[in-house]
């Protein structure tokens, strides 16, 4: 017998890396092993979220990680993709946390508020002392946001919010919210950003209950009956579905390298588990359909890996676009489910217990999967991207 | 106060170490590397000391020129700045030696070394290096509250300085000793003196641009032909399959009779 392949970079990818890079990945890594799984298994049980981590976090610069001043770290998109896929080999919820936070609450308001809120805002955000989370889906808007029905009205120097949202990750434990309505009229164009604060009367949040995915993560409903917002708190930078679109371009981006550290997780634990059970007289892994499903997984994990990391360089140079990061969420996400799913069938009945990662990693993907796009958005984006027919609008 | 620490690019603790055929070196392509983890509790507690009391963290490594990576690690968590005396692998003697120049050339107030590093378990260049400076030298050091107490949380250091003193609890056969030893000095560290900070991203970017000297081992002019010579190297044995027993009488049974524990 040869001696095994260690880790999952088959294909050195490593070597595309810069020193500092490495270091990053590789001090997130400890973080993850360190902080986060000793814990993530009771989380998970329980449905909640480790919020007192978020102050840790924001110290190792996980939350705003690419955006500059205002407190914020200012890396690379590569080395945040790094960081990405560090978090999700610990839990999708770990990363939806981070994803949330910084591309999907700080992003909007670093690109499209007024200074003033930037400064209020931002530098207690990077560090963790605050937490955002982003409306925009509705309980009956979701893969078409533009049709939502959320409302703010001008009254004086005010906005009077109404309207309802669905499925918002950290939700009921934000400071702040994102929220996405329509002002003057009923069409797309009229969509515009407010920040509403927690506290704010008429605004109130309550827990999705029932969750049978991502359970380490918070995901609640929002409610906004009148709320009474200063015209200030309104995004003047822009309008119409780009603002939303562009802070889930943002946050797709990130999943798409989370969904390799998925998938690296559910590998690692096939390995494992595959060498160590014997049935019929030896390992499981001597077996040709177990060996096949775990080369088919590094296979897809090592073309996973390089797909983000050109579209990260692309990013860093200033010409990616939205169909790239498109191509890489729907790719790398259906990538991690298929290995999760694999991976699962190879553990058998010790599949199903949260003993092991896999199951956990398994069912977290079907909301990576639904979730900043379901897959087959992705597929209706790529398929107009080549045809330049739309299929969906 | 300035304090020098030593840093070792040593093979990963959690990797499987590789031998060639031939038994007469360690097979290095492919291996993963990592700080030595004592030098890391080295470089907390010097970080520590500096809060508590300024001054400034000069990291050294000795190596080649890959050792700039662990350098950068240390820097990462917050240390100034670094040299890096690039050379072969050398004996502990040597590294004590190359040490004494750096020594009479940084005149810091504090050397931290890990008690050891962990690919060669050798445990004497802080001692050796204390003794060739003529200083006190305080191995093995520890911190009284433990990892788990509130005085770790608030990293503290475990190294009380005071009077131009180091106060330092130290891990004995059988228990615990406080010695205080008079500056400069040379401290190794135990395991359990601290838990290392994780490097930040903002940490990681910020070290790009500290300096990091290169001082080829030729310019210090010292002998370094090593005096000790690694003459084999061979896998430790195979773990033998266990036996599975039925019960508790048969397991005791066993240990009186086969293993003769009990
Ligand atoms: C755990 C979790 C956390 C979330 N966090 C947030 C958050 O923080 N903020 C937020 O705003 N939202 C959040 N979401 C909501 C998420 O973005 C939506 O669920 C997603 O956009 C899909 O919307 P929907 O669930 O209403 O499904 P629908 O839009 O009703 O889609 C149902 C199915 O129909 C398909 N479909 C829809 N339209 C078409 C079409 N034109 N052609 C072909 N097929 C189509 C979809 O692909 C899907 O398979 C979260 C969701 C989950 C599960």
């Amino acid at each position: 017998m040869s001696e095994p392949f260690h880790g999952t970079d088959l294909l050195d990818v490593d070597r595309l890396l810069a020193e500092d890079e490495r270091l990053v990945r590789d001090s997130v890594a400890r973080w993850v092993d360190e902080r986060w799984m000793p814990i993530v298994k009771d989380h998970f049980r329980n449905g909640t979220f480790p919020l007192e981590l978020a102050t840790e976090l924001g110290a190792m610069g996980l939350l705003g990680t690419t955006l500059v001043g205002y407190g914020c770290p200012g890396l690379s998109s590569v080395a945040y993709g790094l960081a990405m896929e560090e978090l999700e080999r610990g839990d999708s919820g770990l990363r939806s946390f981070a994803s949330v936070q910084g591309s999907l609450a700080m992003y909007p308001i670093h690109a499209y508020a007024d200074e003033a809120l930037k400064n209020r805002y931002l530098p207690k955000m990077a560090k963790g002392e605050l937490v955002g989370c982003f409306g925009l889906t509705e309980p009956d808007h979701g893969s078409d946001p533009g049709a939502l029905s959320t409302r703010a009205v001008r009254d004086g120097r005010e906005y009077v919010i109404s309207g309802e949202k669905l499925w918002i990750t950290n939700g009921s434990c934000a400071d702040l919210a994102i929220v996405w309505a329509k002002v003057d009229g009923q069409g797309a164009d009229d969509i515009r950003g407010f920040v509403v604060e927690k506290g704010t009367p008429g605004f109130s949040a309550y827990d999705v209950d029932g969750k049978l995915s991502l359970r380490a993560s918070v995901t609640s409903g929002l409610v906004f009956d009148e709320v009474r917002v200063p015209e200030e708190n309104m995004f003047k930078g822009v309008r119409g579905l780009r603002g939303p679109l562009s802070c889930l371009n943002q946050a797709r981006y990130g999943i798409a390298w989370g969904a390799v550290g998925s998938a690296i997780a559910v590998y690692r634990a096939a390995v494992d588990y595959a060498k160590a059970r014997p049935q019929f007289g030896r390992p499981i892994a001597g077996f040709q359909l177990v060996q096949a499903k775990l080369a088919d997984m590094i296979n897809e994990i090592v073309k996973g890996q390089l797909l983000v990391l050109q579209l990260g360089r692309l990013k860093d140079a200033g010409v990616s676009n939205p169909v790239q990061v498109s191509l890489a969420k729907r790719n790398n996400v259906k990538m991690a489910l298929d290995c999760a799913r694999s991976s699962r069938s190879i553990l058998g009945a010790n599949g199903i217990s949260d003993e092991y990662p896999v199951f956990r990693h398994m069912v977290n993907l079907e909301s990576v999967f639904t979730y900043e796009g379901t897959h087959d958005i992705h597929t209706l984006i790529l398929g107009r991207a080549v045809t330049g027919i739309s299929a969906f609008e | 106060m300035k304090i020098l620490v030593t840093v070792k690019r040593v093979t990963d603790y959690e990797r499987k170490v590789k031998i060639t055929p031939d038994g007469s070196a360690i097979i290095t392509e492919g291996m993963n590397f990592v700080p030595n983890p004592f030098d890391e509790i080295a470089v907390e507690e010097a970080l520590r000391l500096q809060k508590a009391h300024g001054g400034e963290v000069v990291v050294v490594s000795i190596g080649a020129k890959d050792a700039t990576t662990q350098i950068r690690q240390a820097l990462a968590m917050g240390a100034d700045r670094g040299i890096l005396v690039l050379s072969d692998e050398l004996d502990s003697d040597a590294v004590a030696r190359v040490l004494v120049k750096l020594v009479a050339e940084e005149k810091p107030d504090l050397v931290i070394m890990g008690k050891q590093a962990t690919d060669d378990d050798a445990n004497q260049a802080g001692q050796l290096l204390a003794g060739y400076l003529g200083w006190p030298q305080a191995t093995f050091a520890s911190k009284t509250e433990g990892l788990e107490s509130e005085a770790e949380k608030a990293q503290k250091p475990g190294v009380v300085i005071e009077n131009g003193e180091a106060l330092v609890l130290r891990e004995v056969d059988g228990g615990l000793e406080t010695i205080a030893v008079t500056l400069p000095a040379v401290v190794t560290t135990d395991l359990r003196l601290n838990h290392p900070r994780f490097a930040s991203l903002p940490g990681i970017m910020k070290a790009k641009k500290k300096e990091v000297k290169e001082v080829p081992i030729a310019s210090l002019g010292i002998d370094v032909t090593p005096k000790v010579k690694n003459v084999k190297f061979a896998e430790p044995p195979t773990r033998k399959a266990g036996v599975k027993v039925a019960d508790v009488a048969e397991l005791v049974a066993k240990l009186k009779n086969e293993a003769k524990v009990l």
